[in-house]
């Protein structure tokens, strides 16, 4: 039996990646859900809002409070991007094959790698820690960065702020109709068409924060958007595609499988992960907490 | 029926395609042994695509079981190429029944999410198992396949080894697109299309709509082994990348872009493909930039990929003449 004090930080180092990877998967899942276009170029979303902050910090200098700002201004690049690809182009290809939707957004993340190698280069690059968050925090023996405790601070808040838009306000009840029953929402008088696009750019916006705020924590390098995009599947699977508490728990699972996965077999963890995905799927293929689809 | 259609053309290009070495570039026959395999690997997944209507976003997983089964069998068994290679395509189709007989049961997106997932599995697999597979380094000098007594014939005897190489490549995959393309226009292939236009009309009609869908996954699955095997020997060595997604993508891009509407659309994805990706890739290093740019103009414009919008611009020209 390993010592409990270990058992704590692997466990605590699993809840940080999940709650970058709930932050990641949600915008995945809410435009899988409402759009029914399974996201691809979302890790590429991700990766651009890692080199946008990288890029701002830069512009702005690391003064106080200047890390934020480009954490915001990155998210925000992000979401207009992703806002434009879909007025522009991805609107055109809803009622047609999945296949063309699928292709699409794999055709952006290949466009997107290739623009982030030609602007940034291939090298590693990374960002510190904001001035405020740099120190750290000992509980029970173990030694815990401010930031980390920010991260999984930051996910259950950004979760309850996302649940009372999505169950508290009427944009949120037009989302969820929309996920239903476009045409009906449609008959009904509402813009369906600008919905999309808000929900696209609330979906981009999430990744581009995950992106900005992972960079004082991992190094900026290309290929992340192909990594997490294979992880934020698997948790939106795992959780349920199109649910929204699903997908808070499918993070949570991911993190602690992959962290105590890497004690129980250490040279087959990625293999537990994808093996819990097919049993998911297998068993219960909409998911932990989703709904069947109709 | 018009005397064009008289003309076996498949044939025809399977000749032409043995002249390739008597020009003598070692490059260009690098470049059609390449093009050969990975069109068999495009038209087996066809099988699933544009015939069954099946979205299969994990078919490197077969094409990877067939590399490693024959690269093994033949490198660390020295077992001859005659049987790795049926061997290979055995192994493969036997992972994508069990794969398969799950991944029937599920609709659209859920089926392409799970194919997916299994194929991780084996990259992960493939990946980690240094024992067997070499992990990460993969399983590098594979022997090419005994063919000494090549030199022998009249024609072939002044070709080098990967020259005769490519010889039983055009053979081998000739033989399999003539065993598809008999399938897909077999009742077997007529109940796949049925099953693509109108799965529920199907189960009426007292077809087991599941167990064909299975027999298709098996019989791709068996074909992209057999491509698998020939590439891991092409390509002198068997990497877990074989399995991993962006390989999967790859034959859905080369389906698409030569039509999936067409027994041989996949066939030309192929071609043009790769012999774009040779040209572009000696002007810039950027070509998925490319790559995705053809890729969405291919969406928006021509839909149909190559082959269909050859197709549709013939019939048009038919009909002004008429």
């Amino acid at each position: 039996m390993p010592d409990p004090s270990f058992l704590f930080a692997q466990s605590l180092s699993g809840l940080t990646a999940a709650m970058f990877l709930f932050l990641i998967a949600s915008g995945l899942s809410l435009i899988f859900g409402v759009l029914r276009v399974l996201n691809f170029a979302h890790g590429s979303f991700y990766m651009l809002g890692a080199y946008l902050a990288y890029q701002m910090v830069q512009w702005v200098g690391t003064g106080p409070g200047r890390f934020w700002w480009a954490v915001l201004g990155a998210a925000v690049a992000v979401a207009v991007l992703g806002g434009l690809v879909e007025r522009l182009l991805l609107r055109n290809l809803y009622g047609k094959d999945e296949l063309y939707q699928l292709l699409f957004t794999y055709a952006l993340v290949l466009i997107l790698s290739d623009a982030a190698k030609i602007s940034w280069g291939t090298g590693q690059l990374s960002v510190s820690r904001p001035a405020s968050l740099t120190g750290s925090v000992r509980i029970f023996d173990t030694i815990v960065p401010h930031y980390n405790l920010f991260i999984i601070l930051l996910g259950p808040t950004i979760a309850v702020a996302f649940w009372v838009l999505l169950y508290r306000t009427r944009a949120g009840r037009l989302i969820r109709a929309a996920a239903l029953d476009r045409e009906m929402l449609g008959a009904l008088g509402i813009d369906v068409s600008r919905l999309y696009t808000g929900v696209f750019v609330l979906g981009s916006f999430l990744a581009g924060l995950g992106g900005a705020l992972i960079t004082p924590v991992k190094t900026i390098v290309p290929g992340m958007d192909v990594e997490i995009i294979v992880e934020a599947f698997i948790v939106v699977v795992i959780g349920g595609l199109g649910s929204f508490w699903g997908t808070f728990l499918g993070a949570i699972v991911y993190g602690q499988v992959l962290s105590f996965g890497i004690l129980v077999i250490p040279r087959f963890s990625i293999f537990s992960v994808f093996a819990l995905m097919a049993v998911v799927l297998i068993l219960r293929p909409w998911g932990l907490l989703g709904r069947p689809l109709k | 029926m018009t005397p064009a259609r008289r003309i076996p053309w498949p044939l025809l290009v399977a000749l032409a395609a043995m002249l390739v070495p008597a020009a003598g570039s070692r490059f260009w026959t690098f470049v059609a042994t390449d093009v050969a395999i990975l069109a068999l690997f495009a038209v087996s997944l066809n099988l699933l695509l544009g015939y069954t209507g099946l979205v299969s976003f994990g078919h490197a997983a077969y094409f990877a079981i067939g590399a490693y089964t024959c690269g093994l069998l033949m490198k660390k068994a020295a077992v001859p190429f005659v049987v790795a290679w049926p061997a290979a395509g055995v192994l493969a189709a036997l992972f994508a029944l069990v794969f398969g007989f799950f991944c029937v049961r599920l609709t659209k997106i859920y089926f392409a999410m799970l194919t997916l997932a299994f194929a991780q599995i084996v990259w992960a697999i493939c990946f980690k198992w240094n024992d067997v597979t070499g992990g990460e380094q993969g399983m590098p000098e594979i022997p090419y396949p005994d063919l000494g007594w090549m030199g022998a014939l009249p024609y072939f005897g002044r070709f080098r080894t990967s020259d005769h190489f490519y010889v039983l490549v055009v053979a081998l995959v000739a033989a399999c697109l003539l065993v598809l393309r008999r399938i897909v226009d077999s009742p077997f292939g007529r109940i796949l299309t049925t099953i693509r236009e109108n799965p529920e009309r199907a189960a009426f009609i007292g077809v087991n709509v599941r167990r064909f869908e299975l027999a298709a996954f098996v019989i791709a699955g068996a074909f992209a082994g057999l491509s698998g095997a020939l590439f891991g020997i092409f390509n002198r060595g068997v990497f877990p990348d074989f399995a991993y997604w962006p390989k999967s993508s790859e034959a859905l891009i080369m389906t698409l872009l030569g039509g999936m509407g067409h027994f041989w659309g996949p066939a030309v994805g192929a071609l043009v493909l790769l012999v774009l990706n040779q040209q572009i890739t000696s002007y810039t290093e950027y070509w998925p930039l490319v790559l995705g740019t053809i890729l969405i103009v291919l969406l928006f414009v021509f839909p149909g990929g190559i082959v269909g919008a050859l197709a549709d611009a013939a019939h048009r020209l038919r009909r002004t003449w008429r």
